[in-house]
């Protein structure tokens, strides 16, 4: 850092805000849409491995051998096959949620009381029906643990993608090495931890609404 | 496929022309730098998280902290703090030390602590009435039963410790982070993507260990099927 340079100039934030409003549009759809996605495919993985438990160990274990790759290197696999695009970004993004949200659908099913399995059998129910009306709703607090996991930690994590010129926010983060010049570095950060930390929130609040049979009852973690 | 089999063949050929294997440029060099980062800053995490993650578990005080750190931390981009750190006191390798460090306590604290926590009551009771201090409750019962989550906590700071990094290579550090980033300033796909295999690799032998580990330390009795990241 130059000497002399404040650690932040506040000024450069307010000549910025319309440009750093459109790089947070564009970091929340890097970070989000995986999220999306990752739930699109842990739902129906989830419950197949919920009905049949051998699955669950190998599907896991795959699950958690993507998660440990490191981003950066997962990128540049991709980058042969999908350019410098987003979808570049967003692709192993989605990978990653996979060894959160998996485990999640998994226990949130688990959890279901055999009782209420049972009644919805009685009542005539069938197995799809079962699952998509009775199961999956019980299972939303556990699913939405996972979902929040997931989101912050893909939000935190799209900024790495600059590497490949798609980092959303992530740009300032470069840029400000380039310059030399800390305080678009240190707004990125911020802004990246805000946008987390909003997101987290909002989906606690989703969760009470979709649950409002547990609202009140001090349930729900 | 075509494209899979040529990245694979351009891999073999990086990795087995000698130029990598000597050097300060060489795969042995680099992955040495890439240990040494990630062994030092795991280490001091474990320390500080252990310790830490121990003691508010075994006495209930400061849950509420420890939730809302591993929370807020899980928060901070990663790549985001180590350009920062780097931008403010230079490029040298203490600073980008301390910053992983600080990273891969939570993870570390926080299953810690929730596996003291998660520990049976009525075991943790079955302990104190057969006579056991404090601290032989805090070793010899709470610890065992929550070693599955204590080790969860490690292997995902390892793993991210590990990929921390290498994204470290960008603001100018060693590390095997190095050949991704100059393959890309320089246009080269085939540095690129054999620094790529050999971080790829290097995850799936942390991930191994790990996994290992847990089979020789967690008694029989305890093993569930792993969940978690």
């Amino acid at each position: 850092m130059r000497d002399g340079e404040p650690l932040v100039r506040w000024a450069w934030i307010g000549d910025h805000v319309d440009e750093l409003a459109h790089y947070t549009g564009v970091h929340l759809r890097l970070g989000l849409l995986p999220v999306l996605l990752g739930l699109l495919i842990s739902i129906p993985l989830g419950i197949l491995c919920h009905r049949w438990r051998w699955a669950y160990p190998p599907t896991l274990t795959a699950a958690n051998i993507l998660y440990s790759i490191p981003s950066l290197a997962l990128f540049m696999i991709f980058v042969r096959y999908t350019g410098l695009t987003e979808r570049t970004v967003m692709i192993p993004l989605t990978l990653y949620t996979l060894s959160v949200l998996i485990p999640n659908v998994v226990d949130g099913l688990a959890a279901v009381p055999d009782p209420v399995r049972q009644a919805a059998t009685a009542m005539g129910f069938s197995t799809v029906r079962r699952v998509v009306q009775v199961e999956l709703p019980i299972a939303v607090p556990v699913v939405v643990a996972g979902v929040r996991v997931a989101a912050v930690s893909s939000i935190s994590l799209v900024a790495v993608g600059q590497l490949i010129g798609q980092g959303g926010l992530g740009y300032y983060i470069t840029r400000g090495l380039q310059l030399d010049f800390p305080t678009p570095i240190i707004t990125a950060t911020v802004l990246i931890m805000l946008l987390a930390l909003v997101t987290d929130a909002l989906l606690v609040l989703a969760q009470r609404l979709l649950t409002p049979w547990a609202r009140g009852k001090g349930a729900a973690a | 496929m075509n494209g899979f089999l040529n990245q694979l063949s351009l891999v073999g050929d990086w990795l087995t022309s000698s130029q990598q294997w000597h050097g300060p440029d060489g795969i042995p060099h680099r992955l040495l730098e890439h240990l040494t980062y990630s062994g030092l800053s795991l280490l001091f995490a474990a320390l500080i998280g252990l310790s830490l993650g121990l003691l508010v578990g075994h006495t209930g005080r400061g849950a509420f902290a420890v939730a809302s750190v591993a929370n807020l931390a899980r928060a901070v981009p990663t790549f985001g703090l180590v350009v920062l750190v780097v931008t403010l006191a230079g490029l040298s390798t203490a600073p980008v030390l301390v910053a992983l460090t600080a990273l891969a306590v939570p993870p570390i604290l926080i299953n810690t602590f929730e596996g003291i926590r998660g520990v049976d009551p009525d075991a943790r009771d079955a302990a104190r009435g057969m006579g056991m201090t404090g601290w032989e409750v805090l070793l010899k019962a709470e610890v065992p039963m929550a070693l599955p989550l204590i080790l969860l906590g490690l292997r995902v700071a390892a793993i991210q410790v590990v990929a921390t990094a290498t994204v470290a290579a960008y603001p100018g550090l060693g590390g095997l982070g190095r050949f991704i980033v100059d393959g890309l300033a320089r246009n080269d796909y085939e540095l690129v993507i054999g620094g790529s295999a050999v971080v790829v690799l290097l995850a799936l032998v942390v991930q191994a260990v790990f996994t290992a580990l847990r089979r020789v330390v967690v008694s029989p009795g305890l093993r569930a099927p792993a969940s978690g990241p």
